[in-house]
């Protein structure tokens, strides 16, 4: 039935799978934020105890989905697979770093006997919940801002030259550090803000979850005392990053040349070319903005839900503005022509065919996923039951 | 060759390499405890006997805590072809990200999902569904090792797939063929089985240590039964696909099984050795020397000796013991009588693709169609030999695999897989005649057992990665052309913080996993 489908609308497709997977991956960044809290939300070792086994249960979908996010985009669209993670080489691995330290953490730290003390259990949950958000966000306002690459595909014939047989090559030193502090455009401005934008959502989230998930007392006094001020915090941050990004000038391509150019507020024009992703976009906020409003002045268990909607479709609207109409979504400020499209970088059709085939997986795997989850927060976790249970973190 | 960074090349092999075997230490015991875990489970809700619970929950806290470490030294290993060996990605990313991909679909949510409710839905679903939660980790856990060794198997048999002048890159074009690859069919059954022996392995070393130790006799005798027949099973199916596997190396990388068995000169009715040592024919390299062996130098002065098994290679490699098989000077050299070209025969043609390639790409900017299809027959032509053309005014002893290492490795793997096989038996018999807790000195060898077998599984690692040097991709893509464009200092620094952090971490699991031991079953 795939095969029905023009190369184009594949390569469509699968943005939009990927753009899914991305925005339950920042969703599910609650479990890092959740972590950054566990001090500052519990004032003995049983509350915090409490606390890490509500965010600890959910930990490896966080995990799992970054692990996919990352083998999609591989069998997808292997150019921005092969550029960014092999040229931004710093940012990726200190991700991956955070992850690693944080897989270990929930286990080994109320373990007898485990070597570095739960001290530093905790500090690595704490490292992962910080880095891990900020830096993704970083890595996706690049997709905006650009980074600094060029790409040669025919280097691969290069022999006995002094040219190496080097396709993706990275242009600067620091392998990606330098979203932080490139100043064209204010760069490191806007990709700084996204990067906050996120981790105080993950926090946000973390907090919402965490209320829905307990009763005790003291803990939920200070989640409540959070909220505000993550909200009002997390809409500063992602407004002055959004309304920017519908000021600055974009990357687009020609569709008859394909030559890419700089275009005055491309992002906006996105938003005007694509109703679908308006729609999208205002539905996210939308939801999000009632998730908060229910959160703050309602007081309702049930407000992550609407943020957690909200932020998976917000996402979904943004990686569409980055990569439809036209769009490069991860340009190159150092060579605009290597600015890598959904069309330059995309699989063969027949690999697009059959991962699509393969995509008829998902929803399975989210029903399972969503049963599993119900069956598991079916009952609140509070120290009682903690007392009870005899697998804990 | 100048235009090289082969210190860039090395530490990105280094740093490969120990990712993967730390990753390796830890992911058989989650293959197979898994299954015995979902056999434990199942007895008990059966029988309703709450010993096969106790027995269980056992095993699932050392499960639990070797999962965690397996997970953090994995996630590296999806990203790092991206990180580490970008050329790679982009050129058969095609084929090769797919496997990974549909691994993390089909298997990781699965894996992660399940075993959540594993560990905590004891008090949150049914007994059934808890029982079907265990099944569906271990196969998750099991589906997901198909789709890596899917993604390996290609890489030392590469089919099912075209390579595309036009976007300079090979595209799949036969998903099936990839899927059910001779070669990843094999490798999988084998790598799953011997990561079954391995965890059999485990489970009686424990259980033998707590005999030792005179703790909870009963439980740890019980889950040595079941783990001696399981590694029996194990083992048996881990030898037959070891031998399918050689035939595999025979036909398609014989290069990789004359250096698994330091094969100078090939032969008809060629002997096998049994038990052996590599040897260097000028000069026996000092230890500071050993280091030049493992960056494949000299290798032309690499063979092996030993006590040998007359026309046991033929008839491992063809099943027939005239076979002729071919020794590393036959496939550097050639051998005219048995139809072996040169790798210098091998090289020239393979330039002759790459140029025509370039010929091609150059015509076609150009609109000279006539001229661009003469190249592209010309590229065609050439392109069995494709990979080979980069090796164009390089020393041939980098085109042949680190000898001594996959002698050694190869060895070490056949000779302690075979003492497995007894083992087990011998297991099985003092346990059923209930004579296991007298016999000291096999419980002392069942201790030992863990680490051995331990050996055995990187052993199986090495022997196939360092056999397929100086590949990524078996005759079509040298290491050098696939890394990424880093410098040597940065990869430097990414592998001692990996060395460290994994240390770090599998003290601590080593640690925490010794005192859970030392609580028995009864805790």
């Amino acid at each position: 039935m795939f095969e029905a489908l023009s190369n184009e609308n594949l390569q469509i497709y699968w943005w939009i799978i990927i753009s899914l997977l991305g925005g339950f991956l920042v969703f599910l960044l609650f479990v890092q934020g959740g972590q950054t809290l566990i001090d500052k939300l519990s004032d003995n070792e049983e509350e915090k105890t409490v606390i890490i086994n509500i965010i600890g249960h959910k930990w490896e979908f966080t995990f799992t989905t970054l692990v996919v996010f990352g083998g999609a985009f591989f069998a997808s669209f292997p150019l921005f697979y092969s550029t960014s993670f092999g040229g931004a080489y710093w940012v990726w691995y200190a991700i991956l770093f955070a992850f690693i330290v944080q897989a270990v953490s929930y286990e080994y730290r109320k373990k007898k006997n485990n070597f570095l003390g739960h001290k530093t259990f905790e500090a690595f949950l704490k490292f992962n919940g910080f880095v891990a958000p900020f830096l993704l966000g970083v890595a996706v306002s690049t997709f905006f801002t650009g980074s600094q690459f060029s790409i040669h595909k025919d280097n691969i014939v290069k022999l006995n030259s002094n040219v190496e047989a080097i396709i993706s090559q990275w242009q600067t030193p620091w392998h990606g550090l330098e979203a932080l502090w490139t100043t064209e455009h204010l760069a490191f401005l806007q990709n700084i803000l996204l990067g906050l934008a996120v981790l105080v959502l993950a926090r946000l989230n973390a907090l919402l979850y965490i209320r829905k998930m307990t009763n005790e007392p003291n803990i939920l006094q200070k989640v409540n005392k959070c909220i505000p001020r993550h909200s009002i915090l997390f809409l500063v941050l992602f407004l002055v990053w959004f309304v920017r990004l519908l000021l600055i000038d974009g990357f687009a391509i020609n569709p008859a040349t394909q030559k890419v150019f700089m275009q005055s507020h491309k992002y906006f024009d996105n938003l005007t070319d694509l109703p679908l992703t308006l729609f999208i976009l205002l539905a996210g906020l939308t939801a999000l903005l009632y998730g908060l409003y229910k959160a703050n002045f309602k007081a309702d268990e049930k407000a992550i839900w609407f943020t957690a909607a909200g932020t998976i479709l917000a996402v979904i609207a943004l990686f569409f503005m980055a990569g439809f109409n036209h769009t490069p979504y991860y340009p190159s400020t150092y060579d605009l022509q290597s600015s890598i499209s959904i069309a330059n970088s995309s699989s063969s059709r027949f690999t697009l065919i059959v991962m699509a085939y393969v995509s008829l997986m998902v929803p399975f795997v989210l029903a399972y996923i969503i049963w599993a989850w119900r069956a598991m927060d079916a009952k609140k976790i509070d120290q009682k039951e903690l007392e009870e249970e005899l697998e804990k973190y | 060759m100048e235009h090289i960074n082969w210190e860039l090349v090395d530490w990105s092999r280094a740093q490969f390499a120990l990712t993967a075997l730390y990753h390796w230490i830890f992911v058989p015991l989650t293959l197979g405890l898994s299954f015995m875990l979902a056999i434990m489970e199942t007895i008990y809700v059966k029988t309703g006997d709450e010993k096969w619970l106790k027995i269980e929950k056992f095993w699932l806290k050392l499960f639990g805590i070797n999962f965690a470490i397996g997970v953090a030294t994995g996630i590296i290993l999806e990203f790092e072809f991206g990180t580490n060996w970008s050329n790679y990605s982009w050129f058969v990313g095609d084929i090769f990200g797919a496997p990974l991909a549909i691994e993390g679909i089909m298997a990781f949510f699965m894996e992660s999902t399940f075993v959540a409710i594993m560990f905590f839905g004891w008090n949150k679903v049914s007994k059934k569904t808890h029982l079907l939660a265990t099944w569906l980790t271990a196969i998750g856990s099991n589906l997901s090792a198909l789709w890596i060794l899917v993604a390996n198997g290609w890489m030392q048999n590469p089919i099912g797939m075209t390579f595309n002048p036009d976007t300079m890159r090979n595209e799949m074009t036969d998903f099936w063929a990839v899927l059910f690859n001779p070669v990843a069919v094999n490798k999988f059954i084998h790598t799953i089985t011997s990561a079954y022996t391995f965890s059999a392995l485990f489970v009686i070393a424990v259980s033998a240590y707590l005999l030792l130790k005179k703790k909870d006799v009963a439980l740890a005798k019980y889950s040595m039964l079941l783990a001696s027949v399981f590694g029996f099973v194990g083992i048996v199916a881990t030898i037959i696909t070891g031998d399918g596997s050689a035939k595999q190396v025979a036909r398609y990388q014989p290069m990789k099984l004359a250096a698994m068995e330091g094969l100078k000169k090939g032969s008809r009715g060629a002997p096998l050795i049994a038990i052996g040592k590599p040897k260097h024919l000028k000069n026996e390299p000092t230890h500071k020397e050993v280091f030049k062996d493992l960056k494949g130098e000299d290798q032309l002065d690499v063979t092996a000796e030993g006590f040998e098994i007359p026309y046991g290679l033929s008839v491992l490699a063809f099943n027939d013991p005239d076979a002729f098989v071919p020794g590393v000077d036959d496939l550097v050299y050639g051998n005219e009588k048995e139809g072996i070209r040169s790798y210098k025969e091998r090289i020239k043609s393979g330039k002759i693709s790459i140029e025509a390639l370039a010929k091609y790409k150059a015509a076609k900017k150009s609109g000279d169609t006539e001229t661009a299809q003469k190249y592209l027959k010309i590229f065609r032509e050439h392109f069995i030999d494709f990979g080979y053309g980069y090796f164009d005014g390089h020393d041939l002893n980098e085109l042949i695999p680190p000898v001594a290492i996959t002698f050694t490795s190869f060895h070490t793997m056949v000779i302690l897989g075979t003492w497995f096989l007894i083992f087990f038996i011998l297991v099985y018999r003092a346990v059923m005649r209930n004579t296991i807790e007298k016999k000291k000195w096999l419980l002392r060898l069942g201790v030992l057992g863990l680490p051995l077998g331990f050996i055995v599984q990187e052993a199986g690692w090495i022997t196939a990665e360092a056999g397929r040097m100086p590949w990524v991709i078996q005759d079509l893509m040298p290491t050098f052309v696939a890394v990424s464009h880093l410098k040597s200092t940065s990869v430097m620094i990414t592998f001692f913080l990996f060395f460290i952090t994994f240390t770090a971490l599998l003290i601590a699991e080593l640690k925490i996993m010794s005192a859970e031991i030392k609580k028995g079953f009864n805790n």
